[in-house]
């Protein structure tokens, strides 16, 4: 099909294509393999079984993110279990040598931060993990997908797996975001708009004037959570951002120039067509919160919580009856008058150096509120590194939050980082599912922005609802 | 995996119906790390009842279930295959399995055999008689044969000849290797590596 036109994931999808043949799945060729502990074992143990190696190891990456703790990270791990995880990955890992960065490494970090950190995430590439959101890498027009334990065996013997192409999405972000108003707010948006399921089977493109404006902190934001909209993946076009973004990274290529022009080439063609397209409207929006007990549940944060009939659908209802139930909440409340107990800042959407930059600009000179416990867990060793370098940690110790070192968390409560039963967070991750956080935790998603104004009034709130900062002090 | 074209063997019938994958294996065993060893898991909190049936000496050495309708539904967890292969059970005979099950266990190597409900209670009926009775489940033909009964069942074409080849997805990628290492020559050299 030759001179058809096509987007930018069926270009992507088209120049990985090992083999394809009628009635069969595509076999697909994957250019970066991330690993970590809690996915990984029982792939490892299944090539064990079989006598088979890993076919390309220098295509493989290894972190430690899920289990390990962000306090005391000198000691051994005192649950047994994520430890045990933790040592079989480094047992494995040491076995079919596979490069991997452990607890202490300045490498170290959630996979998601660390693989474009390093410059291994670049424009065209296939990069898979046993993760749902691998999607995040979709920032850099990578075609990025999180895979199953019986994948993660597949591509590591054979570095390829077996795919029917997935369907295409355009979404389009028209106009500009307004002042305050931030990436994690508009995918929250977009996923209100689209519903939990409506990206089911697609592989959603990001464009218009509002995504080209975002930095790639910014675009990963995005992507990250397109699974929470339910697509297989997410990607945004390269564009100048991207370039020198990658530009002098550890792993970025050495003839940079070369590259940057395969990488112009990778952009959506202006004739070719998505199975679907939605258009949203930056200009209308406003910071964004969940309610609710999936990522679709949410609404402008200076709205009041919903009651089960605003919903046409007797689903949705049912759902918003369930939600509201087991969040403790009561429809007509404005949703800036709920109290929260904890604010967790961090995660592989919400975890990097801007992500706490913002946050610290609203905390330096404040206090955190007496009710509220804030844990600041940076997605990486060196995003760690990099905010103490500018003071960071200063400003968020003296605001009186917790200052930890990198991993997921209290994203998905792994390691002994939990809300207690009935607590209240609002937390800059991902997923406010039922006992997420912890078993009977209640979850409001937020942005950054939103996490730190909220730690100091002790109630959701945004920036601007709190008093200027009382002393200025420049730390 | 072994090439499966037919395999004898006791069977043991589970009346049950929606045998959910929490029942398979509790949720308690999938902290563990390894991919084999899930045959004390199996069927775990219903083994300790005693007159459970396969805590009947006769049924010790059963490698066929013959279940209820429904089989397999709720979490999408792999290592409901893993369990019932690691105990022996080489196949599963029902009515109606939940969707992921039956693509988890064709992937496992485990044979789902769907049948009309008559003939699982005309097969649970002959068990009772006789629980020794030896039943043939031939991939090849679709055919479940035990005492006079006879009965064909469905399976999917292409899971059935993986099967009968002896194929698991990464063997018939493998044989594609050839493919692999021409594309990999092919691969741009700025593409980044992790070593
Ligand atoms: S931060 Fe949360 S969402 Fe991201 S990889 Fe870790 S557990 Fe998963």
């Amino acid at each position: 099909m030759v001179g058809m036109s096509k987007t930018l994931s069926e270009k992507v999808w088209d120049a990985h294509v090992v083999r394809s043949a009628e009635g069969e799945p595509d076999l697909l060729y994957i250019d970066l393999h991330l690993i970590h502990e809690v996915t990984s074992p029982q792939a490892f143990d299944g090539l064990r079984a079989t006598g088979r190696g890993v076919r390309r190891p220098d295509l493989t990456l290894a972190t430690e993110d899920h289990n390990v703790p962000t306090l005391d990270i000198d000691k051994p791990i005192a649950d047994p279990i994520s430890r045990a995880q933790v040592e079989a990955l480094r047992t494995n890992c040491a076995e079919f040598g596979v490069p991997i960065r452990p607890l202490g490494d300045a490498d170290q970090g959630i996979v998601h931060v660390v693989g474009p950190q390093l410059g291994l995430t670049q424009p065209g590439m296939t990069v898979v993990c046993g993760d749902s959101h691998t999607s995040t890498h979709g920032a850099f027009g990578a075609l990025a997908f999180g895979i199953g334990t019986s994948e993660v065996e597949h591509v590591l013997a054979t570095q390829t797996l077996p795919l029917k192409p997935f369907k295409t999405m355009a979404v389009n972000v028209e106009g500009h975001l307004p002042e305050g108003v931030t990436a994690k707010d508009l995918i929250l948006a977009i996923i209100a708009q689209i519903g939990t399921g409506g990206g089911q089977g697609y592989v959603i493109e990001y464009r218009g004037p509002a995504i080209e404006a975002l930095s790639m902190e910014q675009r990963m934001t995005i992507c990250n959570m397109s699974i929470e909209a339910g697509a297989r993946a997410g990607m945004i076009g390269p564009d100048e951002t991207t370039f020198e973004y990658l530009r002098g990274k550890q792993r970025a290529p050495a003839d940079f120039d070369a590259a940057v022009d395969y990488w112009r080439t990778l952009v959506t063609d202006a004739d070719a067509t998505f199975d679907k397209e939605v258009t949203i409207d930056a200009a209308g929006l406003s910071p964004y919160v969940t309610w609710g007990t999936n990522p679709g549940q949410g609404l402008p944060l200076r709205a009041s919580v919903p009651a089960p009939e605003d919903f046409d659908d007797p689903a949705a209802q049912q759902a918003a009856r369930k939600a509201l139930d087991y969040m403790g909440l009561q429809a007509g409340t404005p949703l800036k008058e709920i109290p929260v107990d904890t604010v967790f800042l961090g995660s592989c959407t919400n975890g990097r150096i801007e992500d706490l930059r913002a946050a610290a600009d609203i905390l330096r000179g404040r206090k955190v509120a007496d009710s509220v416990t804030m844990l600041v867990v940076p997605g990486s060793v060196k995003v760690r590194l990099q905010a103490q370098a500018e003071g960071l940690d200063t400003v968020f110790t003296r605001a009186g939050a917790q200052w930890r070192n990198a991993g997921c968390s209290m994203c998905l409560a792994m390691n002994p980082d939990k809300l207690r039963p009935q607590e209240r967070s609002a937390s800059t991750s991902n997923r406010n599912f039922e006992g997420r956080q912890g078993p009977g935790g209640r979850t409001h998603l937020v942005s950054p922005q939103v996490a730190a104004a909220t730690a100091v009034a002790g109630h959701l709130a945004e920036p601007n609802d709190l008093p200027a900062p009382s002393e200025l002090v420049e730390v | 995996m072994d090439k499966f074209t037919t395999h004898r063997g006791i069977a043991a019938p589970l009346r049950h119906s929606n045998v959910d994958t929490d029942q398979i294996i509790p949720a308690e065993y999938l902290k563990r790390i390894t991919r084999t060893g899930y045959e004390d898991a199996l069927f775990s909190a219903w083994r300790q009842d005693p007159d459970f049936v396969l805590n009947h000496p006769v049924y010790t050495n059963a490698s066929i279930l013959i279940a209820g309708p429904d089989f397999g539904t709720g979490s999408s967890r792999e290592h409901a295959v893993w369990a019932l292969s690691d105990y022996g059970f080489k196949v599963v005979v029902s009515s109606r399995f939940a969707d992921i099950f039956r693509g988890n266990a064709g992937k496992g190597g485990l044979v789902t055999a769907e049948v009309e409900q008559s003939v699982v209670d005309r097969l649970w009926e002959l068990l009772d008689q006789d629980p020794q009775t030896e039943v043939v489940v031939d991939l090849e033909a679709k055919q479940i044969r035990a005492g006079d009964i006879v009965a064909d069942f469905v399976i999917d074409d292409y899971v059935r000849w993986r099967l009968l080849e002896g194929l698991d997805d990464i063997g018939i990628t493998m044989q594609h290797a050839d493919a692999i290492t021409r594309f990999e020559r092919d691969r741009p050299s700025i593409l980044p590596t992790t070593a």
